[in-house]
């Protein structure tokens, strides 16, 4: 187990490094910094007086490696556009993305697994048929289109809930959270919709095909020859075993669930990050977008690493050494 | 066969159909037999002969569309064949314990064995979770698992293929059912296992004086194990009887040629006998006799008339040939 982890961890601290050195050529792309820095009249000397204060005449493995120790040590640069520590505009805006994500996963996962159990064993139904049907909607239809189809019909139609931003908000000094006040809680309704619609479908897809393939195992057979209730044969034993498949793609989909909030984000404008990097693309603000990416992908290694740990907590047979063999 | 009411379970003219797009078809074609409490029954036949979907539709397991179309199947008199699913749920794993073929696929791999066994015993007995798990220990113990108490805590995959095999029969006599309804339980475990799982099997039914319905296609396990067999081809019975007589002196040409099949190391005969041609598909069973085809004896009337299942010795068989030419038969078969 402690190998395991130590390996995981290892495999997690390579890939962001890869991403780091990404985020850091997008510095390159633009040109020469220097000439964004300096004015029209500079001389070559100041210029080139600058170049060796900001160590970039140092040979690019050189540059990188200063790079990535800024990043351990919290320092992620100064946004051009706002003149402020990056880090500090994106914790500023961080909770509005992650309470959006959290309200859209749990809204994913659970209509998501419980209309996939639901279609899985009353296949027959007419609900069930409905169900699928409806949910090629969300598989097919882009995100913005469902956002603003939600609003007309919410927020100018029925006039029941607002069309956009997060309501009002309760600063814990910390945190900004919109779960306190009735206005935050409404406000989040149509943006978790929004972006959970793909995910739940997804899930409930997943759920339902695996859950019909589990359902033919024998070990589901000979639960029920022994004469168990069917609740506790389909909730009890094939559920659990749903699940695992289902664990590793719910776990990436979750990550991309905070990376692909940009576009929610926009539609509803919400005051996150992801509407923070949408602003920072069309100023080029380099730095801002560096440090969104290192984020997104430090969210989705870190939320990697736990979907391999649940693997451990739910399969047994991983403990042992076993190779996970397919049932 | 015994007709009495004593009987433990009696099927009558039982019936599996699947309809398909191509019309249904028919799985098992009015089978009749009855079993004694205690009793072993072993049921042989080819693949794809009707033997396992009987063993399911008995206790109610039949995939769908698959279903009973008719006849009856009484256990202790009472009709269990179309009683309300919970009601036939009550009765599965109480009164009616099942065996399946692979013991690797046949326990849930996320939950230790200790919880599968208690989680049985308590649906079918009023018991409290400690006395459950002492008496799944017991259990254990009988079906000769070593460190009972310390097994019940593990997981199916570590144990080997004969002790998952030992936990289901652990399993399936859980709830100490009148029957045990066991499909092929040895054919996925190794050679030297197999005896020893069906001296186990055949040990506890005979302390607890549960009755067996011996699902195989190993003539070998069930000359050392039933008490009756019954023959089964393209989902009809041809051939039933004691298990002696059907072996040593089988009547029904089928049954013949399957016990031809069998090599004996002490006979002369360099090859085999082998039955010519295959046992025909659902979608293609001929008129008359199912296996009139490939059968050296048929007539017209086989061609054309089902045979009716008579009384011949102490067994019954499904077949036109007059007594004496079976009785040929037998004898032929028996040099």
């Amino acid at each position: 187990m402690l190998a395991f982890v130590l390996r995981r961890l290892f495999q997690a601290i390579l890939v962001m490094l890869v991403v780091a050195l990404v985020s850091f050529s997008l510095f390159r792309f633009v040109g020469d910094p220097i000439s964004v820095m300096v004015g029209q009249e500079a001389t070559q000397e100041d210029r080139e007086r600058m170049r060796q204060e900001l160590g970039l005449d140092q040979p690019f493995p050189v540059q990188f490696a200063a790079y990535v120790g800024r990043i351990v040590q919290g320092e992620f640069g100064i946004s051009y556009r706002v003149g402020r520590p990056v880090i500090d505009l994106i914790l500023e805006r961080l909770p509005a993305t992650l309470e959006l994500a959290f309200c859209a996963a749990i809204f994913a996962l659970v209509f998501g697994v419980g209309f996939g159990v639901f279609t899985a064993l009353r296949r027959a139904r007419f609900s069930s048929k409905a169900i699928m049907t409806f949910s090629l909607i969300g598989v097919s239809l882009p995100t913005f289109l469902i956002g603003i189809g939600l609003i007309y019909l919410f927020s100018v139609e029925l006039k029941w809930l607002p069309s956009f931003g997060r309501g009002q908000v309760t600063d814990l000094g910390f945190w900004t959270t919109g779960f306190l006040t009735l206005s935050g809680l409404k406000s989040m309704v149509l943006p978790a919709i929004t972006l959970g619609l793909f995910q739940m479908t997804l899930i409930m897809r997943l759920v339902r095909s695996e859950m019909l393939e589990v359902l033919r195992t024998d070990y589901i057979k000979f639960a029920r020859a022994r004469g168990l209730s069917d609740r506790a044969v389909h909730f009890g034993h094939a559920l659990k075993n749903t699940l695992i498949p289902v664990i590793t793609i719910m776990g990436i989909k979750l990550g991309s669930l905070v990376a692909f909030a940009i576009i929610t984000e926009t539609v509803f404008q919400w005051p996150g990050v992801g509407f923070l990097f949408i602003a920072s693309v069309q100023s080029v603000d380099i730095p801002l977008m560096a440090t969104y990416l290192l984020l997104v992908a430090l969210f989705f290694v870190t939320i990697n690493l736990i979907v391999d740990m649940l693997y451990f907590i739910v399969d047994p047979r991983l403990k042992s050494g076993v190779a996970l063999a397919r049932h | 066969m015994t007709e009495t009411s004593e009987a433990l379970l009696e099927v009558r003219d039982l019936v599996v159909e699947f309809p398909t797009r191509r019309g249904i078809l028919r799985a098992v074609d009015q089978i009749s037999f009855s079993l004694m409490p205690g009793e072993v029954l072993g049921l042989v036949g080819e693949s794809g002969a009707g033997k396992s979907l009987t063993g399911t539709a008995l206790i109610g397991l039949l995939e769908p569309p698959g279903r009973i179309a008719s006849g009856t199947v009484r256990l202790k008199g009472q009709q269990i064949n179309g009683l309300p699913p919970e009601e036939l749920r009550k009765i599965r794993g109480r009164r009616i314990g099942m065996v399946f073929q692979d013991p690797l696929t046949s326990l849930n791999p996320l939950y230790r064995v200790g919880e599968q066994l208690i989680e049985t015993i308590r649906t079918h007995l009023p018991l409290s979770e400690a006395e459950a798990r002492q008496r799944a220990v017991d259990l254990l113990m009988e079906v000769g698992i070593p460190a009972a108490e310390r097994r019940l805590d593990s997981y199916p995959h570590e144990f080997s293929g004969g002790m998952r095999q030992r936990v289901v029969i652990a399993l399936a006599l859980a709830a100490e059912p009148e029957l045990v309804i066991a499909d092929e339980p040895t054919t996925a475990l190794d050679v030297s296992v197999q005896a020893q799982i069906i001296a186990v099997l055949k040990r506890l039914c005979r302390e607890k004086n549960t009755a067996v319905i011996l699902i195989t296609h190993d003539m070998g396990v069930i000359a050392e194990t039933a008490d009756r067999v019954a023959v089964m081809y393209a989902g009809r019975i041809v051939e039933i009887g004691p298990v002696r007589d059907v072996i040593k002196s089988p009547r029904h040409p089928y049954t013949k040629g399957l016990m031809g099949s069998i090599p004996d190391p002490e006979a002369e005969a360099e090859r085999l006998i082998q039955i010519p041609g295959s046992m025909p598909r659902l979608t293609h069973i001929p008129k008359g006799c199912a296996f009139n085809p490939r059968c050296g004896f048929a007539n017209d009337q086989c061609r054309t008339e089902r045979p009716p299942v008579r009384a011949v010795g102490k067994g019954s068989v499904a077949c036109f040939l007059d007594e004496a030419q079976l009785t040929a038969l037998s004898l032929e078969a028996r040099r």
